[in-house]
């Protein structure tokens, strides 16, 4: 029996060693994290977008653009900006009646005559390139990730197309790209702004309905936008630290 | 000198294949991370290059006004100012490189006009719309409105 | 892709129309519950000697071993680039509830089933090699890792450590269980998933559903043997399936009352799919687990997290994530533990081993 005893002690002593090695190598497995908000103090740009729903008139030409200008399949129905047409009835706002045909790639039909006494609007989506994604902290290989500017991107040669982002996203912003198999998101035009020229949908936007902004350049117009409108973000609740900022966006928005 | 682990030799070959394929799997994984994984955050800091690498294909206001400085000033005074060139007359990052081998489209105005102004309610009420059929019959846009200058 | 528009009623963001996770995201929760399940089964003997289940030991660890080995298969097959799956060991992401899976799934594997089967086994294997000959005696000499130690002490040091691991394996269990739970529990955009008890309810789910796996894998090996099944076994195996399904049903419903109580904007746009959440709770089958997870996998996708609107879920035949590969993937675990059967016959410790020389004739 007191054999036995000073195994188990020796089995534990092992143990422990064993223990330590694990916890050495669980450290090698998970080095490379970096600070979020130190990150966001560096940064040389905190890049973010305001949307104006007031001016927005639902031509679709930021959809058009988009696709264009970023490559993405025309069919079926993937989007990384879309518009979608709200008529509230004023009686019941939490059933607002949503459209969104071809994401409004084509424009929209003119609404029937039975809408017209709800009070209408459009609303522009694209990814909120959240400072807390969900969808970055999900990704289980590090294939999505939030670049030094604020910008959410995704790595096509490293993502394993497993979709639990597209999951984790609460405003349906990402989708597999049939051609890669890898997912595919809005990428604020990234090659652009970092060219210094402005995304794509925003270039085309004729009445300035959304604009790009810098939070980190303080004379950027983004700055007045915010501090002069009654500023709202897509599903708060969700606490995902979104970027792209509405003013007057209705309640009845998902 | 007792051999206490004298009957558990069959367990110590066990360990010691563990601990192979768990050193196998540490070395291997040194040699399979991509280069840069890790230097920004967690994340192969190359893929910031490969989305940035991507040619733009709207060249942007800016660019026009290079060649085109007539149009930009029959704009300006006008309703349209505002509006980017190629929100019309779509993306020509390809012309303004090279203007001879690419020449932009040209455009009908009877549904180019009408993407932004066909009346639909839930358009805000400060923007000018019209039904086409009603507004302007069968005449194209261009009849009676210039497209820069669209104020009569 | 007209079709699939179709089938949308009310409204969806337009990147939501596609299903993401198809029947096969169905299987993997399914296949690592039964697992789970199977090991708890095993461990009420090992740990806290329930005798009267002892006949379904070493056939429950084998059972959770054949679908171990095919639980990641599924996952595999519905991935856009399955050779790029092993960067989950390369850089898993600490706070990705995914990326453990490769780890979690290892030393489940590895860690615990194996080492325990091998570990029971080991006097079995020893003595198949000494009466076996030529490649045969090689195969079962290389099972025992070469030793041949198969003494009284030896046999009771495999016994410990075996039951230390057996101990360290309930948590772990529960671990793999609760933890695909987690999976889907902490996705908080979408409210059909998002919810504590996630892992809870997927762990006595899973537990239900092992022990029937296994009182029917047991029914059928035994009538397969022409052998009279144990009845106070049964009994006692049936008597726990009922304490987990009481567990598993409470909780259920528990989620389900909490719902409708809250009834939250979510909840509101949504109280058709809690009305088939219901039906499919109340069957006490192993394919009501399978309705279950079905209810989580495929039900938390059916609906647009705008709330204002759902699709339904045609699922395919013979396409890569149809009908026909879940179901082969379904039938493989039971060809695996043929085989396991075979090698490792989970009756030669009963001593009579003509029965053996009859099973594998
Ligand atoms: C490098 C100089 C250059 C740049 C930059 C440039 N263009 Fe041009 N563009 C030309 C030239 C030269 C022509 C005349 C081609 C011809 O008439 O054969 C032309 C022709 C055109 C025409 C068609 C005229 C017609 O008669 O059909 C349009 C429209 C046009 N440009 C628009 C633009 C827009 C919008 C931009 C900004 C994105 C732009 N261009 C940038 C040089 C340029
Ligand atoms: C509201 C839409 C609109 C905008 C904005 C616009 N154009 Fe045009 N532009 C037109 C139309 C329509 C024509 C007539 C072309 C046709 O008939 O093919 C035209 C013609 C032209 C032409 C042909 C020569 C001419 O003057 O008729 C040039 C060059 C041109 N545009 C350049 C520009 C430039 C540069 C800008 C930006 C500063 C610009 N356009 C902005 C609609 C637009
Ligand atoms: C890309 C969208 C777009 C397109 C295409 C477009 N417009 Fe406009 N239009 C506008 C905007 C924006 C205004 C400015 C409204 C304001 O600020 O009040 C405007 C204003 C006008 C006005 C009112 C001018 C005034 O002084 O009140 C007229 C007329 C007009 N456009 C005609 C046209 C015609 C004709 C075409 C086709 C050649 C056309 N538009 C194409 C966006 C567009
Ligand atoms: C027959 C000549 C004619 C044609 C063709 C024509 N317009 Fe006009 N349009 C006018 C005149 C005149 C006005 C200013 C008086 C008014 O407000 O009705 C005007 C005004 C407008 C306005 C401003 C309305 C407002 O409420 O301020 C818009 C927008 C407009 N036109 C768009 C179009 C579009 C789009 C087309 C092509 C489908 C078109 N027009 C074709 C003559 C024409």
């Amino acid at each position: 029996m007191s054999v036995d005893r000073r195994e188990l002690i020796r089995t534990g002593g092992k143990l422990l060693v064993l223990t330590t090695v694990a916890a050495r190598a669980v450290e090698h497995v998970m080095a490379g994290t970096v600070d979020a908000i130190q990150r966001e103090l560096e940064a040389e740009h905190w890049w973010a977008m305001a949307i104006d729903i007031d001016k927005c008139i639902g031509c679709g030409g930021c959809v058009r653009a988009c696709k264009t200008e970023n490559d993405v399949p025309l069919e079926p129905f993937y989007f990384r900006t879309w518009v979608e047409r709200y008529r509230v009835p004023a009686v019941d706002e939490e059933h607002p009646h949503v459209d969104s045909p071809n994401g409004g790639y084509d424009g929209f039909p003119a609404a029937s005559q039975a809408d017209s006494e709800a009070k209408s609007f459009f609303v522009p989506k694209l990814c909120n390139h959240c400072a807390h994604s969900p969808c970055v902290q999900v990704c289980p290989v590090g294939a999505t990730f939030e670049s030094p500017d604020g910008v959410v991107l995704v790595d096509k040669t490293y993502c394993l197309g497993c979709r639990y982002c597209v999951q984790a996203c609460p405003y349906g912003c990402r989708f597999i790209d049939p051609r890669t198999h890898t997912v595919d998101k809005c990428t604020l035009c990234y090659h652009r702004i970092s060219r210094g020229l402005t995304t794509a949908c925003c270039e085309v936007c004729p009445t300035g309905a959304r604009a790009l902004g810098d939070l980190k350049d303080p004379d950027d117009p983004i700055h007045e936008f915010l501090r002069t409108n009654m500023v709202h973000v897509l599903k708060p609740q969700m606490a995902t630290g979104a970027k792209v900022y509405y003013a007057d966006l209705d309640g009845s928005v998902r | 000198m007792p051999q206490p682990l004298k009957d558990a030799r069959h367990l110590v070959r066990m360990a010691g294949l563990f601990l192979v394929a768990g050193v196998g799997f540490l070395v291997l994984r040194s040699a399979l991370i991509p280069a840069g994984f890790g230097e920004l955050g967690h994340y192969r800091s190359g893929a910031l290059d490969d989305n940035a690498r991507v040619e733009p294909r709207f060249a942007g206001r800016g660019a026009c006004a290079e060649c085109h400085d007539l149009a930009p000033e029959e704009l300006a005074g006008g309703a349209h100012a505002a509006i980017g060139c190629e929100a019309c007359h779509g993306p020509l990052a390809g012309h303004a490189a090279d203007p001879d081998t690419e020449v932009p489209p040209a455009l009908d105005t009877r549904s180019l006009c009408a993407t932004c102004h066909a009346a639909e309610p839930a358009k805000p009420g400060w923007f000018p719309q019209v039904v086409a059929a009603e507004h302007a019959g069968d005449d194209a846009c261009d009849e009676c409105h210039v497209p820069h200058q669209p104020g009569v | 892709m007209d079709s699939l528009l179709a089938q949308v009623d009310g409204f969806m963001y337009p990147n939501e129309i596609e299903l993401q996770w198809s029947v096969l995201i169905v299987l993997y929760p399914y296949i690592t519950g039964l697992v789970a399940g199977a090991f708890i089964l095993a461990s009420l003997e090992r740990v806290f000697n329930v005798e009267a289940v002892k006949p379904t030991y070493r056939l429950a660890l084998l059972t959770a071993l054949a679908f171990l080995l095919v639980a990641p298969l599924p996952l595999q097959l519905h991935l856009g680039h399955p050779e790029r799956s092993f960067e989950m060991y390369l850089t898993p992401k600490t706070d990705s509830a995914m990326a453990m899976f490769g780890f979690v799934y290892l030393w489940y594997l590895m860690g615990v089933l194996v080492v325990e089967i091998w570990l029971d086994y080991r006097k079995d294997i020893v003595l198949k090699a000494r009466s076996s000959t030529g490649p045969v005696r090689l195969f079962y000499r290389a099972l025992a890792l070469g030793s041949d130690d198969i003494g009284p002490r030896a046999l009771e040091i495999d016994d410990r450590v075996g039951r230390f691991v057996t101990i360290v394996g309930i948590p772990s269990a529960f671990l793999l269980h609760g933890y695909v739970g987690f999976i889907f529990g902490s996705v908080k955009a979408n409210p059909w998933w998002s919810t504590p008890l996630m892992p809870v309810v997927f762990l006595f789910s899973a537990i239900v559903s092992g022990i029937a796996l296994v009182m029917l894998v047991y029914m059928t090996v035994s009538w397969l043997r022409g052998r009279t099944v144990d009845m106070t076994c049964l009994d006692t195996i049936a008597r726990y399936l009922f304490y987990a399904f009481l567990i598993d049903f409470s909780l259920e419903v528990l989620d389900l009352i909490h719902r409708m109580y809250e009834a939250d904007e979510s909840f509101k746009s949504l109280d058709f799919m809690v009305k088939t959440r219901y039906a499919t709770a109340g069957v006490l089958t192993l394919i009501g687990i399978f309705a279950m997870r079905w209810n989580v996998v495929i039900g938390g996708q059916l609906f647009s997290k705008s709330f204002l609107g759902y699709t339904v879920y045609k699922m395919g035949f013979a396409t890569r994530e149809g009908m026909l590969p879940a179901i082969l993937l379904m039938i493989l675990p039971f060809a695996i533990l043929w085989l396991l059967i075979r090698v490792l016959p989970p009756w030669l410790g009963e001593g009579d081993r003509g029965v053996v020389e009859t099973a594998e004739g």
